[in-house]
């Protein structure tokens, strides 16, 4: 009696999920209320990469094709691929209708004024439709309560609030265009998923991290023949002769390329990203004072990770330089088990996986990351919480040693992943039992004792490091809190590992 | 929440969020810079004293929140209809009269003893009533300002006729309301009689800021589980009638925003099972006329934004904006009055309370 009134209700769910415009009603409320707390953060304070999008906006509106990637009006130089400086300079038109100032090269300078300030903000609002998009063509099929939290998860993570409205960037969009890629690639469409990819490269080039294992993805999955291997060939050399093509008949893809890959900067941003080299370089720094007071002749750089300079200087004391080739080979060896599982296995459901895995991967070990680039894989990650219960308490981890103050964030997710995965549910949870009986949402001791520290260290940094050091070691809260997140994140990215050899 | 105690969780949350969010209460005290929520805070808990049979507590509170912003006495009549309505009924009104009076005068005492000790008293009153400033500032949703379109007010009469006048409007105005809790008092008919006596103040008082219209407001989301469409009405009103001086504060991108989140808070797609019940039971009159003056003080919010007025009437929009809001007022206001004169004969809980203490 009991089974059979189960299964109607699983019908009835999949009738539900079948349709295809499930959900719309609450994408549209969610995108409404984020769209309202967006702007409230209007007013709030931007970076520098403000005036950055406003000058290339300037940049695009007034230079001919041939200068934008030559020039130096400004130290902010045009350093993402073709599409994004047409995105602004599609952008532009409008800028020049709200206030001609925005747009001029050298009156535009430093310009914040409301005006632009306003137009920029809502550019921003604008274009995250597409992260809308790209998330509801994910979700559709899910159970309404599986869309739900996703939506609340993606659309008001604090992590994109803060990154794309408050510091300044556009990362929601490209976002966007990563998940539809990824939806089109679950449905089956290969070649639309492929071509997206491509045309995501060609917006920001740091999302070719996981272009290994899309083409081996692709390879395995969709390439049965030759004609299909020319077909997608064909589609993706298409789609970056468009971008590139104008700069190849100027001769200036030297230029560019230069322009896109800044090798000259360090290994670390100023504010170590924390991964791998953070760790790397806190041994360092840490075996350089050892030997120093045990009396070896050491040669140390002052500050010359933390203090704000990105320059080529020699980085490390005692442990060997790191080279941007070096790094390049670590992110693709840790990226290997990944590719070895989807040569062997190319199945739709694993590629959401293996993706985020590698944009963990190139976070780790990548070269110049910067914190912002975390977004890359814990937002995907959402996607792939709403499945298990296991990936949802990597998800809940990750994302909280991402932002250590996000307590309605978090308290939000707990609530809803504790409600998905309930132990005695009777409620519209989902088909696979087998991952529920695994356990319902609960850290185990370690992950809480980790984040009682993060809290602890966040007070520390925050209140209690200067009245004990006063204006003395100023890097070291920085360099504290890096570290500390480094070690959350090496052992996520184990996790994750772990999760992909298991597929 | 006393009064809703017997709902659902669901409702209840919900209409728990619908009145701490309020966009009026935010943007007037976080964004205009006021410190209403102290009077209001006040007052809240004296209506709650109300409702859960504490008379005693319920005067006291009032009465600081009077002493703190004297704009509560707003909510005077109702007050004091409803508990003069209810002492009346017991076995000793005078003694039950003389009780009340001695808490309201002892709290009185306490807030005023530093002025009266010092003969400072007068100096304060005589501040709380700039009787100079006029019958009504700027462009406020009331009865004068709308009036004077056609009749000059200001030109006919002094400032001291004036006064009286208003003073004799309010009066009549809030008379029915007062009369009905004196006879029948119940706890749905002190929450109307509560709106209504704040209405009736907003309309016809000397010297209404568009701020006064909080006051009506508060009531009216006490009362959203019971009656949706006017708190609807409400809420409309009182957004459209405080955007031209949120306009002058530089606050339009904040006004939009919280207008926004309060109507999707309003409309939870997630919700909708839960708050059938509630939004089935609008009246469908005031719902018309909540929709139609969405979209017209949208329409002349926006026209008030894109387009300079002509120079003939500079103060075109603010008057369309205040006429406008104006006449829902009054459609809701009538529509209260008949609600709470019918609530006579349904809620007889005072009289059956009578029969239980005896």
């Amino acid at each position: 009696m009991r089974g059979t009134k189960q299964q109607q209700q699983h019908e009835l769910q999949r009738q539900q999920a079948q349709k295809p415009m499930n959900g719309l009603r609450e994408v549209l409320w969610m995108a409404s209320v984020a769209t309202c707390i967006k702007m409230l953060l209007m007013p709030t304070y931007h970076s520098t990469d403000f005036e950055v999008h406003r000058h290339w906006l300037a940049l695009t509106a007034s230079l001919p094709l041939n200068q934008w990637y030559i020039d130096e009006t400004s130290p902010w130089t045009l350093d993402y691929p073709p599409f994004f400086a047409w995105f602004e300079y599609v952008l532009s038109f409008f800028a020049r209708i709200v206030d001609p100032v925005i747009v001029d090269l050298t009156r535009g300078l430093k310009y914040d004024a409301a005006s632009a300030v306003y137009f920029q903000r809502g550019s921003v609002m604008c274009s995250d439709l597409l992260l809308f998009l790209g998330t509801w063509r994910f979700c559709r099929n899910f159970p309404l309560k599986l869309q739900i939290l996703s939506y609340l998860a993606i659309f008001f993570s604090p992590g994109l609030l803060m990154v794309d409205h408050i510091h300044f960037q556009y990362n929601g969009f490209l976002l966007g265009v990563l998940l539809l890629s990824v939806s089109y690639l679950k449905e089956g469409n290969d070649l639309t998923g492929g071509i997206m990819f491509a045309i995501l490269l060609c917006f920001k080039h740091l999302f070719a991290i996981a272009a290994p294992v899309y083409f081996v993805y692709l390879l395995r999955h969709y390439c049965h023949d030759l004609a299909r291997f020319l077909k997608l060939g064909f589609s993706v050399m298409l789609v970056i002769l468009t971008a590139f093509g104008p700069f190849l008949y100027y001769g200036q893809i030297a230029q560019v390329l230069r322009r896109l890959f800044p090798f000259g900067r360090g290994l670390c941003h100023a504010y170590w990203a924390p991964n791998f080299w953070a760790l790397y370089n806190a041994v360092d720094k840490m075996l350089s004072y050892l030997l120093r007071m045990l009396g070896f002749d050491v040669v140390m750089e002052k500050a010359a990770m933390t203090g704000g300079l990105v320059g080529d200087s020699k980085a490390h004391a005692i442990l060997p330089q790191i080279t941007p080739g070096l790094s390049m080979f670590l992110v693709l060896l840790s990226m290997s088990p990944c590719l070895i599982k989807i040569w062997r296995k190319p199945r739709r459901d694993n590629l959401l996986i293996c993706v985020v895995y590698a944009y963990t991967c190139g976070y780790i070990f990548g070269w110049h990351v910067h914190e912002k680039a975390s977004l890359h894989f814990v937002i995907p990650l959402v996607l792939a919480a709403v499945d298990s219960v296991k990936v949802a308490k990597e998800y809940y981890f990750v994302s909280i040693v991402k932002m250590i103050f996000l307590v309605l964030h978090s308290t939000a997710m707990w609530y809803g992943f504790a409600i998905n995965f309930a132990p005695q549910t009777q409620t519209s949870v989902k088909e696979s039992e087998l991952k529920e009986r695994n356990g319902c949402m609960s850290l185990c001791i370690k992950k809480k004792m980790f984040i009682a520290g993060l809290v602890g260290l966040e007070i520390y940094v925050q209140l209690i490091h200067h009245l004990v050091f006063e204006e003395r070691l100023p890097f070291l809260p920085l360099m504290l809190i890096s570290v500390y997140c480094s070690i959350g994140l090496m052992y996520a990215w184990l996790k994750q590992l772990s999760f992909v050899i298991e597929l | 929440m006393a009064f809703h105690h017997q709902r659902r969780f669901d409702e209840s949350a919900w209409a728990f969020a619908v009145i701490l969010l309020q966009p009026a209460l935010i943007l007037i005290d976080h964004g205009h810079f006021q410190y209403n929520c102290i009077s209001l805070g006040l007052t809240l808990g004296a209506v709650a004293s109300i409702c859960l049979h504490r008379d005693y507590l319920a005067s006291v509170l009032f009465c600081l929140a009077l002493n703190h912003k004297q704009m509560s006495a707003y909510y005077a009549p109702a007050f004091f209809a409803y508990l003069f309505g209810k002492s009346i009924r017991k076995k000793n009104p005078i003694f039950e009269v003389m009780k009340l009076g001695v808490a309201v005068i002892g709290t009185f005492l306490l807030c005023w003893w530093p002025f009266l000790h010092s003969r400072t008293a007068e100096a304060v009153l005589l501040r709380l009533a700039p009787l100079q400033r006029g019958i009504f500032e700027d462009y406020v949703a009331n009865f004068w300002c709308a009036s004077s379109l056609v009749v000059k007010w200001k030109q006919i009469f002094p400032n001291t006729v004036l006064a009286y006048l208003a003073l004799f409007a309010t009066l009549v105005s809030f008379l029915p309301s007062v009369v009905q809790q004196i006879r029948s008092p119940s706890h749905r008919g002190f929450l109307l009689s509560l709106f209504n006596s704040s209405l009736s103040f907003y309309l016809f008082s000397y010297q209404v800021h568009e701020k006064s219209i909080l006051l009506p407001l508060i009531p009216a989301s006490l009362l959203i589980l019971e009656d949706f469409s006017l708190y609807r009405g409400m809420i409309l009103c009182a957004m459209f009638s405080m955007f031209p001086l949120l306009r002058r504060d530089g606050l339009v991108v904040p006004y939009i925003a919280t207008f926004a989140l309060h109507l999707l808070l309003l409309n939870v797609p997630f919700l909708e099972k839960s708050l059938s019940h509630v939004k089935e039971r609008q009246h469908p009159s005031l719902k018309y006329m909540s929709d139609g003056l969405l979209f017209t003080g949208c329409l002349i919010d926006l026209l008030y934004l894109l387009i300079e007025p002509p120079p003939r009437y500079p103060f075109l929009f603010e008057a369309l904006n205040s006429l406008l809001v104006f006449i829902c007022l009054v459609l809701i206001g009538l529509h209260s009055h008949i609600q709470q004169w019918s609530a006579t004969s349904t809620h007889e809980q005072i009289d059956a309370d009578k029969v239980k203490m005896n």
